[in-house]
Order: structure tokens, then C-alpha cells, then sequence
């Protein structure tokens, strides 16, 4: 184990060649340390690592770093999410150090969504630079040892760096060239959309495979368990690069009142079934939005308990 | 009006040195007043590209043409007819132009042949300076007609800041601080009272943080 980039558990969980499976908790819209905690402590020992979401959706809550900070305090490993809306170079930069000081090990970078989905549209955003330019400057910093500016760190962050990809976007033949960009920036793992659109991402990951992307890279696919009839509805309409079929709509529809949710988590669990005998699938990023109470009862009928200790 | 800097002349040579047959577009707009891309600039250019060319033993045709303007499609369609006996065209229009261009003949590849910099003025000749941003929602009337967007380095709406120094802005003595513009022009109106009401943090949905912007003017549509 000693070529390992961050020693992060999910980083040893992947090179040891288990199926990983990570989880999903937002920081509460408040310094409400209870609530955080009671939307995390379901996932432990329960998943590899818990993404920390960064004012997701363009809303402000707890910084994602100080979450992930009260996670390790728990015992928990989080996948502290960047955004580079809210931030610029010297904030990305002092930030990553800062969390790598904290005991962070896993990064995730991402653009983020525009501020005018979120309940501050009058922001001005920032972007200075974009999550590929992000990937690589936390790769930059880790291997080289180095800031952007090339100047040395006093101790550089040894992150595990994650990256994501939306299958679903358009146009749906250039995603897959755009994950390979990611990964040739220095991404070690990535994590997909939510996926519903089953056959569509099998031909993505055939084209992943094709280009041999899997074996550069984790690739988890993102699941997210369907509530209700309304949720789906809602993602297939409003919600932009989510490709939810009309077939599992009406699945859930058929489902019947009272049993749509119990129906949402069969095809979730359906779907976890067959990404364990996907060719380049190394894990599941489960993303339980406000249902992290769950996950524990997924990931047992999903067959990804208990999880490796190494 | 826009400001524009013309581009060093390598940088147009890398861009074009493949090419066989290029035409060189001026604007007869701001880049005409800022000497950045007007026909001027265009002769000056097309000499100089033909020389170094000619001394690197390479055949390369240069036309010139300088249109009205390169925002507008009457003045744009005025090349239809000649545009597709060229390789490549380089236009000396701010990035409007060219991007204008280039919607509209979409076969040919359009260089910029400028660096578009901001609106401003000509406070001098051969001195250009910023005075506004195009944030969407104008303060000018609380700020005695000085613009801290586009004038303070720090964009604070209520400044100045504890680097002004004898008038000028922290990050260099030859910049004025706007805040301190600000105050004298306020001073000069008897308006001082108006220092001390609270500008409140702005809406930037206007600005380009919010996105591309848009104006549609239903009155005036055809």
C-alpha cells in the first residue's frame, strides 16, 4: 500500500479492489450540530466515505468544511466537496489546506450549480477558475508540492481527488470525452449523476471501457432512490442533465399508494445488483437526499454490508 | 465606447501563418476612436503582415475592408459576397464583432485581431480609461457620477478603503481613488450628507454574473 495518493479509507477500499460505497449527508441550513449529526450518524460504518456537500443547489448552509471537520470528530471519513462558485484561487487554495490540516483526505471537485437556482440569485458568482482547472490544481499541489504560482507548500495536502460526471448532459457522445479529460487532469475517482436512464449509462460505460477509462480511474455510479411519484416528476422535468425514463415513472405509479417509496428503493437496489457486475463500475455513490435514515437498510437488502475494514 | 488594444503581431502570424489567402476587417466604430482596428489600423496591419511574409518567403494574399460597423447585419452582409474567396479573415472589431461575424459566416474561421478591454474614454490622446462595467442596474445618481464598480479596485460600494492614499488607489499611485473622487464631487455639490447613507449590497443577477444578458425592447421590434 504504499503507492497510495491520500491513504483516504476509500482510497485503500478501491486499490484492494472492493466494490466501494460511498454516501451523501448536506449540512443543515444552520450551525444546528444535532440535526448535522443526526443526518450523518445513520451512515456509519455503513459507507466508505460521506460526501459533504458544498451549498448545494446554490443554497447556503454549514461550509462544507466545517461538516466534514465534525464528521472525522465522529469517526466518519468525509469526501469534503469544493465548488468554485463561491470561491477564488487564494480561497480554493487556503481552503484545501485547511481541510487537509483537519484530517480531510478525500476532495471532490465540481463546478457547482449557478447561483440562480439557489436562494441567494442576486450573488455575484465566481469562477475563477473551473472544476478540470481545479482537478489538476489539486493534483499540482499534492504531486508537486507546489501552489498554482508554483511556490512551495510547507507540507502539501495529500487528497484522494474526485471529480464528477453527468452521463446525461448533452451531447451525450462528448461526456465520455469529457470524463477522460477529468481524468487526464488528475482525477483518481469519480462519481456519476444520479442515474435512471439504465441502458443509456451502460452505453456510456461501454464507451468508458472502450477507452480503457476504468482502468485509469473509480468510477462510481450515483444512485438516488425515488421517494415518490412527485420527486420523480420533478427531476425528469426540472431538474438540468437528469434523465428520468417515463417507464420508471410509471413504475412507481403502478406501485399504489403507500408502496411508491418501498418501490423507489427495490430499483435502487435493482440497479446497485447489476453495477456490481458492470464492466469499469468500481462502487456506488448513494445519495439519499433527506432520507439518510435509509441507507442503512439500502446497503443491507443492496448486499454492501458490512463494509471492508482495511 | 468599447476600448480595444491591438494584439502583438506574432500572435496574429501564429494564427493565420497557414493560411494562403486572408482578409483583414476593420470597424469604423470605438475601435476606430481608440486606434485599435480602423481602416488605419488595418493598412498598418496588412503592410506589416505582407512584409514579414514576403521576407519569409511565404505567398500570402492580404485584403482589407473596413465595415461600418461589425455589430450590426446590414454592415456585416456587405462582405457576403466577397468573404468566401478567403482562407480566414482577422478582425479587427472588439470580440462583438468578431463573435458577430462569425455567427453569421459560419464556414470561415475569424481571428480577433484586438484585445477588447472595457468601456471607457478617451481621457487623453492615446490615454483610454475605464468608467463603466455594464452592471444593469446604474448607482451613478448615489454616487455623485463615479462609478466604484468600475473604479475602485475593490468594486466597494462603500469605500474608500484604509488604502487610499492622498487620492489614490492602493494597488498604484497613478490610479485614482474613486472614492475619493467621490467624496471631492460631492464636496464641490454641497451633497456631502449623501456620503453617509448606506449603499446596500447590490444585485449582481444583472451583471454577468447572472448570465448573458438580453434586451428585448417589444416597442421597438420589427
Amino acid at each position: 500500500m504504499s503507492d497510495l495518493r491520500s491513504g483516504s479509507n476509500l482510497e485503500k477500499v478501491l486499490k484492494a479492489g472492493h466494490f466501494a460505497f460511498t454516501g451523501e449527508c448536506g449540512p443543515p441550513k444552520g450551525a444546528n450540530l444535532e440535526h448535522l449529526k443526526e443526518k450523518f450518524m445513520p451512515l456509519k460504518d455503513i459507507v466508505d466515505a460521506v460526501n459533504i456537500t458544498d451549498n448545494q443547489t446554490a443554497v447556503v448552509r454549514m461550509s462544507s468544511w466545517a461538516a466534514s471537520t465534525i464528521l472525522i470528530q465522529n469517526g466518519l471519513e468525509p469526501n469534503f466537496q469544493m465548488v468554485c462558485r463561491d470561491r477564488n484561487r487564494l480561497a480554493i487554495q487556503s481552503d484545501i489546506l485547511g481541510v487537509y490540516a483537519m484530517g480531510v483526505r478525500n476532495m471532490l471537485c465540481l463546478s457547482g450549480d449557478h447561483q440562480s437556482f439557489g436562494n441567494h440569485p442576486q450573488a455575484k458568482n465566481v469562477y475563477d477558475i473551473d472544476s478540470m482547472q481545479l482537478i489538476a490544481l489539486v493534483k499540482k499541489m499534492r504531486d508537486e508540492g507546489k501552489f498554482m504560482n508554483d511556490e512551495e507548500i510547507d507540507g502539501p495536502p495529500r487528497l484522494f481527488i474526485g471529480a464528477a460526471s453527468n452521463p446525461f448532459a448533452d451531447p451525450f457522445e462528448f461526456r465520455v470525452y469529457r470524463l477522460a479529460m477529468k481524468i487526464a487532469a488528475g482525477a483518481d475517482f469519480i462519481q456519476t449523476q444520479c442515474i435512471y436512464n439504465m441502458k443509456k449509462f451502460r452505453e456510456f460505460m461501454k464507451m468508458a471501457v472502450d477507452m480503457g477509462l476504468h482502468e485509469k480511474c473509480h468510477i462510481l455510479a450515483g444512485v438516488t432512490p425515488m421517494k415518490s411519484v412527485g420527486m420523480a416528476q420533478y427531476m425528469a422535468k426540472s431538474v438540468p442533465g437528469m434523465d428520468v425514463p417515463e417507464a420508471l415513472i410509471q413504475r412507481l405509479r403502478d406501485a399504489g399508494k403507500g408502496k411508491v417509496a418501498e418501490e423507489g428503493i427495490k430499483f435502487a437496489i435493482e440497479q446497485i445488483e447489476e453495477f456490481k457486475e458492470m464492466e469499469g463500475v468500481a462502487g456506488v455513490h448513494l445519495m439519499a437526499i433527506e432520507w439518510e435514515h435509509r441507507v442503512p437498510e439500502i446497503a443491507e437488502r443492496a448486499g454492501m454490508l458490512p463494509r471492508p475494514k482495511i | 465606447m468599447i476600448v480595444a488594444e491591438k494584439k502583438p503581431i506574432e500572435e496574429i502570424i501564429e494564427e493565420i501563418k497557414d493560411y494562403k489567402k486572408i482578409l483583414i476587417a476593420g470597424c469604423n466604430e470605438c475601435v476606430t476612436v481608440c486606434e485599435a482596428g480602423g481602416k488605419k489600423e488595418v493598412g498598418v496591419l496588412a503592410s506589416a503582415l505582407r512584409m514579414y511574409f514576403i521576407n519569409n518567403g511565404k505567398k500570402m494574399e492580404i485584403d482589407e475592408v473596413t465595415l461600418e460597423r461589425q455589430c450590426d447585419h446590414e454592415y456585416l452582409e456587405e462582405i457576403r459576397n466577397q468573404i468566401g474567396q478567403y482562407d480566414a479573415v482577422v478582425s479587427l472589431a472588439c470580440g462583438v464583432g468578431v463573435q458577430f461575424m462569425a455567427e453569421k459566416y459560419r464556414r470561415i474561421p475569424i481571428y480577433p485581431g484586438v484585445n477588447t478591454s472595457f468601456m471607457g474614454v478617451t481621457e487623453e490622446r492615446g490615454v483610454w480609461t475605464e468608467r463603466c462595467q455594464g452592471c444593469g442596474q446604474c448607482i451613478l445618481a448615489r454616487t455623485a457620477s463615479i462609478c466604484p464598480i468600475s473604479r475602485c479596485a475593490k468594486r466597494l460600494l462603500n469605500g474608500p478603503c484604509g488604502g487610499s492614499t492622498n487620492g489614490k488607489c492602493e494597488i498604484s499611485k497613478d490610479l485614482d481613488c474613486a472614492w475619493q473622487l467621490i467624496i471631492d464631487r460631492l464636496k464641490e455639490l454641497n451633497r456631502l450628507d449623501d456620503y453617509e447613507k448606506l449603499l446596500p449590497i447590490k444585485d449582481w443577477s444583472t451583471e454577468r454574473a447572472g448570465g448573458p444578458r438580453k434586451v428585448v425592447r417589444e416597442d421597438v421590434r420589427l
